[in-house]
């Protein structure tokens, strides 16, 4: 095989009328990492395929998913894809830390440039736009409409093509690692360096269309989300009588709304730099690539408020339900999400202080990042109140919390240093500026996401997850946590900046290596996750739970049955107070068993799963500038589009007596144990 | 607000909301059970009115925040000229003025048709919507012509950032006339097919939404890209 | 609807005109007169502004451009009003609250961009008297 600079030269050259830039020479196996991984990707996908066909799972995964509008069930492949995706994204994480510490050790490590360039900026798109989003929308997905008494999301049929179109995305991604190469600019592609002239290999173009389709589908998921909060609440559920999980979805969606065009926006003029030649961002012709750095911050920086202020209301209904209170301070809660909603859309220049802006922009927007702090500090103080004298039990959901709310902290102190425009002069695009973020994210995020996964799963599938893998996860999580990013903050202080693949002094290695033993200790972490699903699966019998309420929650997802059935309640529940499960258990609630009404449902339609696939080859076609096939893929997925739209029959009364046949289980269920023990 | 709610009433609306389902639910349930003084569940079928205006509203206003964008980059691209031209060499203003009117009818037609549709007249209704249809494409055509023109004098998207700038904000905004004539297509024979339906309705209304927004946008457009540009 | 009436356990507002499909009132989509009122008004708004560049009326150029905008402005408002017909009741009032959010959100957007922007080259390349003052500082 060439080495990797000739062969990519070469197939950026000539562009086959048929063909486009499909050749031969465009599959990276010349890298050793990339060649066992294929070979580790095609036994297992052969496997998985070949188990699928032998146990005749397709029909069945066909009809009862991929073609399903359950919210339910959307939730949970957003929650697979996510939980898949970040597989390979701390797959490419563990890859750079090991290079780091050869490099950094006085060798020269096992990547080359190139293919380094490319697994930090796949690291860094795959964890926020298909790791990070797909778990925090798959579980507003599952539990906002739950919490809001719902029967589905406004929307069902949107539901499944969002989730379809992020899933293209992702799908793109993927492709990218065996077929031609990924983008080597960085998460956020800044130009010129990501424009046609210094980027001219497909990789930046897999990473345009991929974020160009997952985008849309976040913008309509968006959509969907605010109008079931605004339209379909249980009778009685006035705003201020909302869970707080749905308050922060509520907000993190009109972000979503407010932002997820701008990021289109953006991304589609890039593209159209890089295809037609246009002037946008390029440093010639009255081109400014400082504007597409602009843009992408107006979206950049509400992202990661969309990212956390989700997790924020999963911490607001654990801490709540183990320490056996309610919530200290909800009105606050609301407003600080509201004000951080509005603040999060006037910081996004403290990304690029060092543009060269002047001080009344430099300090207007350093002002108003400090500001976020706020609002953010009431949100922690809020939950220590809760805690404080309550009777609080130490599950796996409460320990990711409290590794939270210690971590975070040290994540937004950082935060506040890097707002101060002169000191963000010394740490910009530091190491340092790599710990905060991460600090940011993994203490906030994925500890959440983590939290909430072991807290709303039996919600899920009717069994608790086993508690002594969880315990193992966290605590491998959160030493990893350290150990990887605290050297880091020191790294940056030192100046050094980030992405870099090679190092010439020595003394770094130390830092470098304790890195690489905190990221062994986060897959660890990883793993002992795995493991707890795998056990909790094999030992579901005994960790099942009949009653749909295992923690003693206090909102409406935990009054009906784990897991709940496909309409959700065979009654909607009528809500007097806050907190409104626990008000319905406080005041001597019966569950009514008989006089089942009709139920109406939506649906299910493969038109999502269709039209997506055909947006995923057209992505692919003009990533490799195939373009009949771009057009023809286009063109089909809008007559499937029209044609949908002539199918008038979209719904469906569930009849009173199969209501009655799945509830009367529920009951015998409910009963099972009440009349076990009486009969011994 | 802790008094106990008046006794289930019986949906009335139920039957009339085009369903399918079987004729009528049933009316009077099972004894609702009281615990206190609360009354736990909604024993009358429920009626949602449903989301489609006001999401198909706010997928509006993420859409205006699209144009905002490129709205910005023309504020500040829109007079990087790269040596090339300048909007008064190109702009012809009178028939930005045909266009703008060509619009404007559309809207005003788009309005007496759902007037006409509000009163049942199906007739009327279609009348006026292809007649929209037609304003809507001729307000294309002469985008398509300027274009054609522009670029024939040398004038082309690559030429400078203004130009880049001017094609993809005018042509992002025609494409979505585009879309929308399309969209009026289609809703044409289904409204043939079908006639004025709960579901018809609300597709007419969400067009009409779309269809106004649009000539909201052109307000914009020519007042900033063509008016103030060959001021400027 | 009338079973709304008694309804005072639903607390989430009114749903005056928008049942089942969005069947608006036919208030609720103006009238005739409406729309040829609003049609009118925008015609005068397009037209003034056309003729003050096509005429080339000698008001000085800032003038001209608060015509522009400023007519621009009104006639946005006329096509929410008359066209749009966006109400503060209208969907319990989030029609209009997203209008002025977003509003609000395009504000931020471009009046931040341009600010931005225009600063971009602030810091980057000071001139002569800059650098003379930064030197003389104490």
């Amino acid at each position: 095989m060439a080495s990797s600079t000739d062969t990519h030269s070469s197939y950026a050259a000539d562009i086959h009328p048929f063909w486009g830039k499909l050749n031969w020479n465009i599959f990276p196996f010349y890298e050793p990492v990339i060649f066992y991984t294929f070979i580790v990707v095609c036994i297992l996908g052969t496997a998985v395929l070949a188990a699928l066909t032998y146990y005749r799972l397709w029909g069945y995964l066909w009809r009862e998913w991929l073609t399903s509008v359950d919210h339910k069930k959307i939730g949970i492949m957003y929650v697979i894809l996510g939980i898949v995706m970040l597989l390979r994204g701390f797959a490419d994480a563990l890859l750079m830390r090991i290079q780091q510490a050869m490099a950094a050790s006085g060798g020269e490590g096992f990547l080359n440039a190139h293919h380094y360039d490319q697994i930090f900026t796949a690291h860094g798109t795959i964890m926020i736009f298909f790791v990070a989003m797909p778990l925090v929308v798959g579980l507003m997905n599952y539990v906002m409409p739950l919490q809001i008494g719902a029967r589905d999301v406004a929307f069902p049929f949107l539901n499944n093509f969002s989730f379809w179109l992020t899933a293209s995305g992702a799908i793109l991604v993927m492709i990218s690692l065996f077929v031609g190469e990924f983008s080597t600019t960085g998460w956020l592609a800044y130009p010129p360096l990501s424009g046609a002239e210094f980027s001219p290999t497909v990789g930046m173009d897999y990473y345009l269309w991929a974020l160009n389709i997952a985008g849309i589908g976040t913008t309509l998921s968006g959509i969907n989300m605010i109008v079931t909060v605004v339209k379909m609440r249980a009778p009685g559920m006035t705003w201020m009588k909302l869970p707080v999980f749905t308050w922060t979805s509520l907000c993190a969606n009109v972000l979503i709304v407010a932002t997820f065009p701008v990021l289109s926006a953006t991304l589609a003029l890039l593209t159209a730099d890089r295809y037609l030649g246009t002037n946008f961002f390029v440093s010639e012709l009255g081109g400014n690539p400082m504007m597409y750095v602009n843009l992408i911050w107006i979206w950049g920086h509400p992202e990661v408020y969309i990212l956390i202020l989700p997790i924020f209301g999963v911490y607001s209904e654990i801490v709540p339900t183990f320490s056996g209170k309610r919530l200290f301070g909800y009105t606050s809660m609301v407003y600080a999400t509201c004000v951080i909603m509005i603040l999060s859309y006037i910081v996004w220049l403290h990304h690029f202080f060092t543009m060269g802006a002047g001080a009344s922009v430099n300090s207007f927007f350093g002002i108003t990042t400090m500001i976020i702090s706020i609002p953010t500090g009431a949100k922690l103080f809020n939950w220590l109140f809760t805690m404080y004298k309550g009777r609080i039990r130490f599950t796996t959901p409460m320990l990711w919390t409290l590794g939270f709310m210690v971590t975070f902290t040290i994540g937004g102190m950082t935060g506040v240093l890097l707002a101060v425009p002169p000191a963000d002069y010394v740490l910009h695009n530091s190491l340092f500026l790599i710990a905060h973020f991460h600090n940011a994210i993994i203490g906030g995020v994925v500890f959440g996401l983590f939290a909430a996964l072991v807290y709303w799963f039996p919600k899920a599938f009717g069994f608790r997850l086993v508690e002594g893998w969880g315990k193992v996860s966290f605590w491998c999580w959160l030493i990893g946590f350290y150990l990887a990013f605290m050297p880091l903050y020191v790294l940056g202080l030192m100046g050094v900046t980030r992405r870099l693949s090679q190092f010439e002094d020595t003394a770094y290695a130390i830092y470098f290596n304790v890195a690489l033993v905190g990221a062994l200790f986060v897959a660890v972490g990883i793993v002992a996750f795995l493991i707890q699903v795998g056990v909790s699966i094999v030992k579901r019998e005994e960790l099942r739970d009949t009653t749909g309420d295992p923690w003693d929650g206090r909102t409406l997802e935990w009054s009906t049955s784990s897991p709940p059935p496909y309409y959700n309640f065979a009654f909607t529940p009528r809500v007097y107070e806050l907190d409104a499960w626990d008000h319905m258990k406080r005041n001597g609630y019966g569950r009514r068993t008989e006089g089942y009404m009709p139920i109406h449902m939506p649906r299910y339609t493969a038109t999502g799963i269709v039209i997506s696939a055909l947006l995923t080859v057209m992505g692919f076609a003009l990533v490799w500038h195939i373009y009949w096939l771009a057009l023809i893929s286009l063109l089909a997925s809008i007559v499937y589009g029209i044609a949908h739209t002539f199918n008038y029959d979209r719904d469906y009364y569930v009849p009173a007596r199969e209501v009655d046949a799945v509830e009367t289980s529920r009951t015998r269920q409910l009963n099972g144990g009440v009349t076990l023990s009486a009969a011994e | 607000m802790m008094t106990a709610p008046s006794d289930a009433t019986a949906s009335t609306d139920f039957a009339a909301a085009g369903a399918t389902g079987p004729a009528a639910p049933l009316q009077n349930a099972a004894p609702q059970i009281r615990t206190g003084s609360y009354q736990f569940d909604v024993i009358e079928e429920e009626h949602h009115d449903t989301g489609t205006m006001l999401g198909f509203w706010i997928y509006l206003m993420s859409d205006c925040l699209i144009f905002g964008v490129l709205f910005a980059v023309h504020a500040v691209l829109g007079q990087n000229y790269a040596a090339g031209p300048a909007p008064a060499d190109l702009f012809e203003i009178e028939m930005i003025l045909i266009s703008t009117f060509a619009l404007l009818l559309s809207s005003i037609t788009y309005g007496f048709a759902v007037i006409a549709m509000q009163r049942g007249q199906k007739t009327a209704m279609l009348q006026w919507l292809a007649i929209t249809g037609v304003f809507g494409l001729a307000f294309v055509g002469l985008t398509l012509q300027e274009f054609m023109h522009l670029w024939h004098l040398g004038a082309t998207p690559m030429a400078s950032a203004f130009l880049s700038s001017f094609y993809v904000l005018v042509g992002t905004h025609a494409l979505h006339v585009t879309v929308g004539a399309l969209w009026l297509a289609v809703l044409l024979v289904q409204l043939q097919m079908h006639g004025i339906t709960p579901a018809n309705t609300r597709r007419v209304l969400c067009l009409s939404l779309f269809w106004h927004f649009l000539d909201l946008i052109w307000i914009g457009v020519f007042s900033f890209v063509y008016l103030a540009g060959v001021l400027l | 609807m009338s079973a709304h009436e008694s309804s005072h356990e639903d607390h989430r507002g009114d749903h005056r005109g928008d049942h089942h499909g969005g069947h608006h009132g036919p208030d609720s989509q103006g009238s005739y007169r409406a729309y040829v009122i609003g049609f009118a008004l925008s015609v005068v708004l397009t037209v003034v502004p056309f003729w003050v560049v096509l005429a080339e009326v000698e008001i000085g150029l800032a003038l001209a451009l608060a015509v522009i905008f400023g007519l621009g402005a009104i006639q946005i408002l006329v096509h929410v009003h008359y066209f749009l017909h966006v109400t503060i009741s209208a969907e319990q009032g989030w029609q209009a609250m997203s209008l002025a959010f977003t509003a609000i959100l395009l504000v931020i957007c471009l009046a931040g961009s341009i600010w931005v922007m225009f600063h971009l080259e602030e810091n980057m390349m000071p001139d002569h008297e800059q650098i003379e003052r930064v030197r003389n500082l104490p």
